[in-house]
Order: C-alpha cells, then sequence, then structure tokens
C-alpha cells in the first residue's frame, strides 16, 4: 500500500477559556479533539460538517498558521507539528492554502502581480524577471490574463479573486492544496468554474487537495474520500461512493437528506434535527452527537464510541455499528 | 458540469493605470475646503522657499530711528519696537513655522509608528508596556511636558521641536496600534503568514501600509496642533531664542505695546492662524477622501 502524503493523528487544538475569580478549573474550548485522517498523493480529502465543528481550524492547525495543542501531522514522513517558524518555511513550499473570503484573503494595497510574485520573494531564489514570467504563466494557468497583473483586487469579480488566490497558491508549486470554503464565498455558477479550475490543475499539475467544505453537493463533486466532523471530531470517514450511498452514521444521513436532490427517485425523507451543535467549551458526555440523535441508545449517553472500521475503508464512530464488527 | 476554464473570458474593466495614490488625489480634488487648505498651505511653503525675494528688508534688522512704525507702503505690516519690519520676520517666520511643524510631526509619526506596530503586532507584554507608557505620557497636560522637555534640553528653537515631537507620540502610537489590532486578523495576514513571510516584512509590507492612512490624516492636523505648540512655546521664551523671527515669540515680544501698536502682534497672530486653518482644512478634506475604504 501507498504511504499517505499528509497524515494528520490525534491532532488537538484546545483553546483556554478565561476561567473565573471562583472556578478552580481550567476550561477548554476543544475545537479540535482528536482528528485522524491521511491523504494519499493525487487525492481529494474532503471535510465535510456543519460552522463550527473545526474543519477550518483543522486546515490552519496543519499549516500551524495556529499551534496545535497535540498530536502529530506527517508530511512525507516528518512530523511537522513540532517545526519552529524557520523550518516551516520549507513546508510552505509544498502545502498551500486557498482562503474562504476572496474578498478579505488578498491585500487590497497591492496589485495582483505583487500579491503572486510575494511567495516567490519569500520563499525562491528567482530573480525579479523569472519572477514576473512565473507571475504571467500563473495568471494564465488560472484562466486569468498576463495584463491583470497590474490591477487592484477590488477590481476584480469574487471569482476572479478566487483564482488570484488560487495563483498565489500555486506559485511555488506546491504538492497538496488546503483548500477552506474555498468555493463558499462564490455564487453558483462561479463556484463549479472555481471547482472544475481545480481538477483541471489537480490533473495537469498532479496535486493532492484537502477540501474543506460545509456543502456536501460541492464536496461530491471533487472528493475521492470523505471525512464528516462533528464538534471537533471525525466521525464518519470513507470513499465518497460509500459514504454518500451507504451513509452510516445519524448524523450523516441527516447531513445528506438535508441537500437538495433533483431526481424524485432518490430523495429521502427528510432527517431534520432537534437543537444545535452543543458548546465545544461544554461537550456531552458520551457520543457529543447524542442529544440530537434519533437512534440514541442508553450507552450512546456514557460512553464516547470509537472511529471503527465496517469494511472497505469505510469508518464510522457510533455505538449503532457496534455489533456488526 | 464539465466546463472548460478556457471558454470563461474574465470580463474586462476599462481599468485605470492608475496608481491608488492618484485615486485618492482625484478625491480630494472634489473638495473644495480641502482645496482651500492646500492652497494656503501651499502659499506660506512658496512664501517661505522665495523669503529673500520677497522681503525688502532683513528680518533682523535693527533700524533704532523706525520703532512702532504703523503698515504703510515701505513698510506693509509695520515695524516693531526695535525697528524691525513685520513683514519680512513674518515672511521668514514661516520657515520656522513649516519646518517645525513638519520635523516634529514625523519625528513623532516615525517613533509612534514603530512603538505602535510593536504594540499592536506581538501584544502581550510588549503591549503592556508600551501601552502603559503613552496613557503616561497622555497624563501630562502636553504643553506641560513639553516645558519639562525644553527646560531639561535647555531653549532653542530645535529643542522645542524635539519637544513638540516627544508630546505627540501616544497620539500617532495609539492610533496605529488600534488599526494594526484590527488589520493583523484580516485574512491576507494570515495567507502571508502561510508563505512563510518574516514578521518584519509581515510588518512593513502589509500591516503598516494598510494602517496608514489615519496617520497621515492625523499627522496633516497635527502639523496645525505644533505650529501652535511650537509658538506657545517660543511665546514662554522657550523655544525662539531673542533675533529668531519665530511667530509665537514675535507675540511674546509686542504683548506690551498691544494698545500703541497693535499690528505688531495682530499680523504674527494672523500668520499663526492663516497657516493653522490651512492644515487643518487639507487634513479634514483628506480624511473624508481617504477613510472611506480607499478603493
Amino acid at each position: 500500500m501507498k504511504r499517505p502524503l499528509l497524515e494528520v493523528k490525534n491532532l488537538k487544538l484546545h483553546f483556554p477559556i478565561d476561567k473565573g475569580l471562583l472556578e478552580k478549573e481550567q476550561k477548554y474550548v476543544k475545537a479540535i479533539d482528536g482528528v485522524n485522517f491521511s491523504i494519499y498523493e493525487n487525492e481529494t480529502f474532503g471535510l465535510v460538517g456543519e460552522s463550527g465543528c473545526g474543519k477550518s481550524t483543522t486546515g490552519k492547525a496543519i499549516m500551524k498558521l495556529i499551534d496545535p495543542t497535540d498530536g502529530e501531522v506527517i508530511f512525507r514522513g516528518k512530523d511537522i507539528s513540532k517545526y519552529s517558524r524557520k523550518e516551516m518555511r520549507n513546508v510552505y513550499k509544498n502545502i498551500q492554502l486557498i482562503f474562504q473570503d476572496p474578498f478579505a484573503s488578498l491585500n487590497p494595497r497591492k496589485s495582483v502581480g505583487k500579491i503572486i510574485e510575494e511567495p516567490l520573494i519569500v520563499n525562491s531564489n528567482l530573480d525579479s524577471k523569472a519572477r514576473k514570467q512565473r507571475v504571467h504563466e500563473l495568471l494564465e494557468l488560472v484562466g486569468l490574463h498576463a495584463y491583470h497583473s497590474t490591477r487592484y483586487p477590488h477590481e476584480f469579480s469574487g471569482g476572479q479573486r478566487q483564482r488570484v488566490g488560487i495563483a498565489r497558491a500555486l506559485a511555488l508549486n506546491p504538492k497538496i492544496i488546503i483548500a477552506d470554503e474555498a468555493v463558499s464565498a462564490l455564487d453558483v455558477s462561479i463556484q463549479s468554474q472555481v471547482l472544475n479550475l481545480l481538477r483541471k490543475l489537480q490533473r495537469e499539475l498532479g496535486l493532492t487537495y484537502l477540501f474543506i467544505s460545509h456543502d456536501l453537493s460541492v464536496v461530491k463533486h471533487i472528493s475521492d474520500k470523505i471525512g464528516v466532523m462533528y464538534l471537533g471530531k471525525i466521525i464518519e470517514q470513507g470513499t465518497k461512493d460509500s459514504v454518500y450511498a451507504k451513509p452510516l452514521h445519524p448524523y450523516t444521513q441527516a447531513l445528506l437528506s438535508a441537500s437538495p436532490t433533483i431526481s424524485s427517485e432518490n430523495r429521502q425523507e427528510r432527517i431534520v434535527l432537534k437543537g444545535d451543535m452543543p458548546s465545544p467549551a461544554n461537550p456531552p458526555t458520551g457520543c457529543a452527537f447524542h442529544p440530537r440523535c434519533f437512534a440514541a441508545k442508553p450507552e450512546c449517553k456514557m460512553v464516547q464510541p470509537e472511529l471503527r472500521d465496517v469494511g472497505d475503508g469505510h469508518f464510522v464512530a457510533c455505538h449503532l455499528y457496534n455489533e456488526q464488527v | 458540469m464539465e466546463t472548460s476554464t478556457k471558454e470563461i473570458q474574465p470580463f474586462v474593466i476599462k481599468s485605470s493605470k492608475k496608481p491608488l495614490w492618484l485615486k485618492g488625489w482625484n478625491r480630494i480634488k472634489r473638495q473644495r475646503a480641502a482645496m482651500f487648505g492646500l492652497a494656503i498651505v501651499l502659499f506660506f511653503i512658496m512664501v517661505g522657499i522665495l523669503a529673500p525675494l520677497i522681503t525688502s528688508y532683513p528680518f533682523d534688522g535693527f533700524y533704532p530711528e523706525r520703532t512702532l512704525v504703523p503698515p504703510s507702503a515701505e513698510h506693509w505690516f509695520g515695524t516693531d519696537d526695535q525697528g524691525r519690519d513685520i513683514f519680512s520676520r513674518i515672511v521668514y517666520g514661516a520657515r520656522i513655522s513649516l519646518w517645525i511643524g513638519f520635523f516634529s510631526v514625523i519625528g513623532s509619526i516615525i517613533v509612534g509608528c514603530l512603538l505602535g506596530l510593536i504594540a499592536g503586532f506581538y501584544g502581550k507584554w510588549a503591549d503592556s508596556v508600551i501601552s502603559r507608557f503613552f496613557d503616561i505620557m497622555l497624563a501630562f497636560p502636553s504643553i506641560l511636558l513639553a516645558i519639562a522637555i525644553v527646560a531639561i534640553l535647555g531653549p532653542s528653537l530645535f529643542n522645542a521641536l524635539i519637544a513638540i515631537a516627544i508630546i505627540n507620540i501616544p497620539t500617532y502610537g495609539r492610533l496605529i496600534r488600534s488599526r494594526v489590532l484590527s488589520v493583523k486578523e484580516e485574512e491576507y495576514i494570515m495567507s502571508a503568514r502561510s508563505t512563510g513571510m518574516s514578521d518584519i516584512r509581515i510588518l512593513f509590507q502589509h500591516i503598516l501600509p494598510n494602517s496608514i492612512t489615519p496617520i497621515i490624516v492625523q499627522g496633516t492636523l497635527g502639523i496645525a496642533t505644533a505650529i501652535l505648540e511650537a509658538a506657545a512655546l517660543g511665546f514662554l521664551g522657550l523655544g525662539a531664542q531673542p533675533g529668531e523671527p519665530e511667530w509665537g515669540k514675535m507675540l511674546a515680544d509686542s504683548r506690551q505695546f498691544l494698545t500703541v501698536a497693535p499690528w505688531t502682534l495682530l499680523f504674527p497672530g494672523f500668520a499663526i492662524m492663516l497657516t493653522v486653518v490651512g492644515f487643518n482644512m487639507f487634513g479634514d478634506g483628506l480624511r473624508d477622501a481617504l477613510d472611506p475604504k480607499m478603493k
């Protein structure tokens, strides 16, 4: 079996909450609480979940933009989670991030050419002429034109800005791109253009994606494997086909039933979840999902289910499937 | 579903290739008050540069036979108690006031910006130390602090400039600190980090250019305040020394002649007022032109 390109092992990120005067115990918001997954070369791993479940934070913790509390991030056999900022510079040549909001992630005072050139200035030894050349290449690669390089971000539409963001991420020829809600801020017709661009780039440049999104149909379109996150944990993981065809975890079932389908045959009865996601500062005992679960059993309140293999590389963390193993 | 990205032609905006500052200038041009203020400022700058050409008397020419002459064709603004031509003194005084205004503000901005950037960017104890330092400085009435500094350094025009620069540091420092606090949370700063950029580069290439606008506005208004403070120090005898044609000093020297020769006070006072009004109007216009998210 191939070795994974990026492996995340038991990644944890806990934010301490200011404790009150009388409280003895230091409390934590467990934004990420033991996440495991592996991404293989040339593959797209989709990370889905509702807002606040820790999926974006996972992306940032891998990049060490926020320092993880615990766990390992193994890139090409080396644990990068304890790297210093200097050591990370080499990692940044190989892992790059596309940001969610194309309006906020580009410096409004710099021309697009400068924005794309910057990673090259910082992290490569190309001279100014070679950098300009590369910027023009990159602009053409993402479907813009070389003459766009003198323009400022506000002169572009949302989709074009996201292309600029993609060009910047590609500047250093990375192996992995973490796309953090890369299309969520765009409207649907632009979304498909950008998704197709990402797929085209994956084919041409042999990229590996970690695709973070709350949008199930977007993830389905682009991913090979899928991990479903809930309250800082991955609760179900498997290939795209197995997760979409046979969702096991009640939460995944509810999520999938909520996403709109076109054909009436496939339409399932919609499962409406009650309540909101519990606070990660004060998670429920046992399975974090049990207060909203329609199939909760008494033991769900007591014991936290482990992520276990139910065959075909399909993993689920739910007590309902204990007997089958 | 599968569309080739080649087909999608990004629509071409007939974009002006103008740099950002030119767009700001276009917006200021539309503000009548700002342009009026700028005209006054430029007028005084020209007066200062061309001083030797437009005056017919030296600013320190001493004519005991012509003391306290009222304004006339020969002495446009009259003469003072030592027979010196007030018009010449005001024209040369423009050099001193503008010089003090510009350089004290530039000094305060450089030091204030550095401290503010460090406080805002690094936070924690650096922020506590620097912010408390600002608080302490702001706790003193500024003119009192300036007097104290000049008293330590010794009265002279240059020391007055230093004192004015020092007392204004917290104004700029706080302003930039608050801007840095909001700018550093922007996503483009996170994206700059994700390319492995050094803190210095992030600070000076990304945070500073996005935080500087209010500083430019405040600095323009600050020149007016600095000129007033220099005049006040001159008035108290702590800035300009006898002989130097500083407007505040001229006021102080002439105040005993208020009833017999009002022109000795009127014209220097008017010069101070006009410069301050000019900078204030220009600064206000700049604020209107630059503050609503420069695009």
